[in-house]
């Protein structure tokens, strides 16, 4: 059964493809992305990897798509016309596939539990992991300890990426005499939105904060706080928006997020461990790994929600200049 | 108590010091900050360097999980030789950014581009240190998007397109790697480098990894801009604001020829990589036509920066002709030579700065006369360029002679000859820039300063290592030569890595 709804699943993606490739409307493109990243999720969960898809749905197919629209909202949304002759691009499209087809025929057989990935280092992260580290959810056991270091990698580039978009856009200057903008008009939606954006910001906690006991964690819940403020922004205007969070706290949270997780790792550094051995932060090791790991996640989630909420806010802003002028 | 975590300071002190930077908010202060902070990184590299050479690999468990479960951070020689050429360039660029950017950079941007610089640099050292392959992956993503942030700074409008074209460009090959690393990972179950090459040497063809390989090989191949997968460099470096190119021309494509010996010697094997697959001939080729393509490309331009940028493609090619010999000697001429042209096309671009400072233009006519002018300045760019030429007594002579001395060796005349006939086409494209500089008569009624003394300082300081290096080999070829050994014959490299794991950090 499994078997037969990934099929399904798959051939809706590489249809979703096709159609994103021949679409010449950028505005249906962005709305297909959504729906591929969608259906991506939904393969992983049918793969049970619960974390990946909860990942996936609310980057992919949430934040993504809102950026995306935020570029369109700059750039138009028709597909200008390509002048260059495809036959190289198409030649180096087909010589990748076709490898990449090579290169899965003799892959170890899809879901056996024999595989060198079920069998090499993943035995030691399930049955040692309840002991050394305590959490239920071992995707954040590995993610945020066994690979910590790599977390915070992950969370540079994230930084890396808000200070690429501010070098170029600039973030919008917050002014105390707004003039109110949004949808004004739109009762229903006011009225709505004012429901829903406290209701997810609750969410975006309760993810933050019980990423070690289920699936979340701090790039979700850090994605989900930023959809619930881009949600406001653009029903209540941009300027309410930052006046609530003005952008120049954005740019420092986005850097504190950082702060805290390499912060930790120096902490357990003077606490005479390794770096980001968050086994010495308390005397009983794995109470360490619980104080360390939400100190982490905490950190993920501030610089998450900050880099995207500031990139959502220079798109926007550019997008105002450019209704003004 | 640093001295245990060394192996992992010249990565974690750049990337806390990154947010810091912005933090501070001050231009000044940030300039101070981070120069203080590479300069830190490259001390400790130094050490790391000494160290490894005492007494073999560092290894470091990060987080206290024992490799191949947890992340390790891995130096050997190879590793401490390329992190100080990063390092140490990286302070010298950092003092020199001062002034050059301060008319290159808007400056409500000097914050962001000090961030940016301590992003790339905490990138770089740690693919440069980590032992663990989708590690490596994680600080490239670092490292290009700080570089593509760097890129597009410029107040030059074009560098725009210049750093759109170099993000997908590094995208795609970033891809490359990931997906290279992920059917690596399929088939052996691990990310740790050493543990993939234990267990890599057990399955001699499976098609999964020969597929792996290829698109690793390709994916670095982008990124250390092997001709034909060069085209985003030439206008990346000439657009990019100076301080940048310098870095960058000096850092990143040499970090990217580390990735590809990492990748080949440590992981797959020589063996695998050239025997089983047949890489060596393809890599040589390429190398090969790299050199005469690019050199030749250099002789045509009128823009000094795109000289200088052709230049470099052309010598990432004698770096992959060294690699593709198949030799400990030839592996040794390919790291000798990462370090040597850091040094020159640092010392090269830092001076194309200060004449674009000062005249407002890096067009070779705007060289004209600039003999007298700017006589430091252009006396530094000479000996630099003759560092590039080969000639003797500079540090562009040892890299040649060696990768002469290797191709011999394995009877390759023909090769040999194609590199010495390589520095022919260097002696052109240099010598139009110094035949303006000093045998054409200023535009008239312009004069121009010399070079403020802030941007002096880094450049002399490489233009004398270009000179030092090329009399003293003993340091330079003594460390190449020690991690070329170490890569080619794992079996003589310390077996016991020098663990620095603390006590009670495992359990």
């Amino acid at each position: 059964m499994t078997e037969l709804i990934d099929l399904v699943l798959l051939g809706m993606l590489a249809i979703t493809a096709l159609r994103i490739i021949f679409l010449k409307d950028l505005f249906a493109v962005v709305m297909l992305f959504g729906i591929y990243s969608f259906l991506s999720a939904l393969i992983f969960v049918n793969l049970d990897a619960v974390d990946v898809a909860f990942t996936e749905a609310s980057v992919g197919a949430g934040i993504s798509t809102v950026l995306m629209l935020g570029t369109l909202a700059l750039t138009g949304r028709k597909e200008k016309t390509n002048n260059h002759t495809t036959f190289l691009p198409l030649l180096v499209v087909v010589i990748t596939g076709a490898a990449l087809i090579y290169g899965t025929l003799d892959m170890p057989p899809f879901g056996d539990p024999d595989n060198p990935a079920q069998q090499h280092v993943a035995p030691r992260y399930i049955q040692d992991s309840p002991q050394e580290i305590g959490l239920p959810n071992m995707v954040t056991s590995v993610l945020a300890s066994y690979r910590g270091f790599d977390t915070l990698g992950e969370t540079a580039v994230v930084f890396a990426a808000a200070i690429g978009v501010l070098s170029l856009l600039g973030l919008p200057k917050h002014e105390k005499a707004a003039i109110e903008s949004g949808l004004k008009s739109h009762l229903v939606l006011r009225v709505v939105a004012k429901l829903i954006v406290p209701l997810t910001l609750l969410f975006a906690l309760y993810v933050q904060f019980h990423g070690d006991y289920g699936p979340g964690g701090g790039f979700q819940a850090g994605v989900i706080a930023a959809a619930a403020i881009i949600l406001y922004a653009l029903v209540f205007g941009l300027p309410m928006a930052t006046h609530v969070i003005q952008p120049t706290l954005l740019k420092a949270l986005a850097a504190i997020g950082v702060l805290i997780y390499a912060g930790t790792g120096f902490a357990s550094f003077f606490l005479g461990g390794n770096f980001l051995d968050y086994n010495v932060l308390a005397s009983d090791p794995v109470a360490g790994q619980h104080i360390g790991i939400i100190l982490i996640e905490l950190g993920v989630g501030v610089t998450v929600f900050a880099a995207m909420l500031s990139i959502f806010y220079a798109f926007a802003g550019q997008a105002e200049r450019a209704n003004i002028q | 108590m640093f001295e245990q975590h060394s192996p992992v300071l010249p990565i974690i002190l750049p990337l806390i010091a990154a947010p810091i930077c912005i933090l501070l908010g001050r231009s000044q202060l940030a300039w101070l900050f981070a120069t203080f902070i590479s300069a830190l990184g490259f001390g400790i590299s130094i050490g790391l360097m000494l160290t490894t050479l005492d007494q073999g690999v560092l290894s470091y468990s990060l987080g206290g999980w024992e490799p191949p479960w947890g992340i390790e951070v891995r130096v050997d020689a190879a590793s401490a030789l390329v992190l100080c050429v990063v390092t140490g360039i990286s302070s010298l660029v950092l003092v020199y950014a001062k002034e050059s950017i301060a008319k290159e950079i808007d400056s409500s941007q000097h914050t962001l581009y000090y961030t940016a610089h301590l992003l790339c640099l905490a990138g770089l050292s740690g693919i440069l240190s980590t032992g663990d392959a989708f590690n490596l992956f994680v600080f490239l993503e670092i490292s290009s998007l700080a570089t593509y942030t760097l890129v597009s700074l410029a107040s030059d409008k074009r560098c725009l397109t210049a750093a759109f074209r170099y993000l997908i460009m590094g995208t795609i090959g970033a891809t490359f790697i990931l997906i290279g690393v992920g059917m690596m990972y399929m088939k052996t179950g691990t990310l740790n480098m050493l543990d993939l090459a234990a267990r890599i040497s057990e399955y001699d063809s499976s098609r999964t990894l020969n597929t792996g390989l290829a698109f690793i090989l390709v994916g670095v191949s982008i990124k250390l801009a092997l001709f034909p997968l060069h085209m985003w460099l030439p206008p990346a470096y000439t657009h990019a604001p100076s301080a940048v190119s310098a870095f960058l021309a000096s850092t990143a494509t040499k970090v990217a020829v580390y990735v590809m010996v990492r990748f080949i010697f440590t992981i797959y094997g020589a063996e695998y990589v050239f025997h089983t697959m047949g890489m060596d001939t393809i890599l040589l080729v390429l190398a090969i036509v790299a050199i005469f393509k690019c050199s030749f490309m250099a002789t045509v331009q009128s823009n000094v920066k795109t000289v200088l940028a052709y230049s470099s493609v052309a010598q990432i090619g004698y770096m992959i002709l060294g690699i593709s010999l198949v030799s400990t000697l030839g592996l040794t001429a390919g790291l000798l030579h990462i370090f040597n042209h850091a040094l020159m096309k640092g010392a090269l671009f830092m001076a194309v700065g200060a004449v674009l400072l000062r005249t407002g233009s890096v067009d070779i006519k705007a060289f004209q006369g600039l003999g007298k002018q700017m006589p430091l300045t252009m006396a530094a760019f000479t000996i630099a360029g003759l560092s590039i030429i080969g000639v003797p007594l500079t540090a562009g002579f040892v890299s040649k002679w060696y990768l002469v001395t290797a191709a011999l060796e394995q009877q390759e005349w023909t090769v040999a000859f194609l590199v010495l006939a390589g520095s022919l086409l260097a002696i052109i494209y240099v010598g139009r820039i110094l035949e303006a500089a000093y045998f054409k008569n200023p535009a008239e009624g312009t004069t121009y300063k010399e070079a403020p003394l802030l941007m002096l300082i880094p450049l002399w300081i490489l233009v004398f290592a270009n000179i030092y290096f090329g009399i003293d080999t003993s340091m330079s070829v003594g460390a190449a030569d020690t991690a070329a050994q170490w890569l080619t014959q794992p079996s003589s490299s310390p077996a016991t890595a020098l663990s620095v794991n603390m006590g009670g950090a495992t359990q």
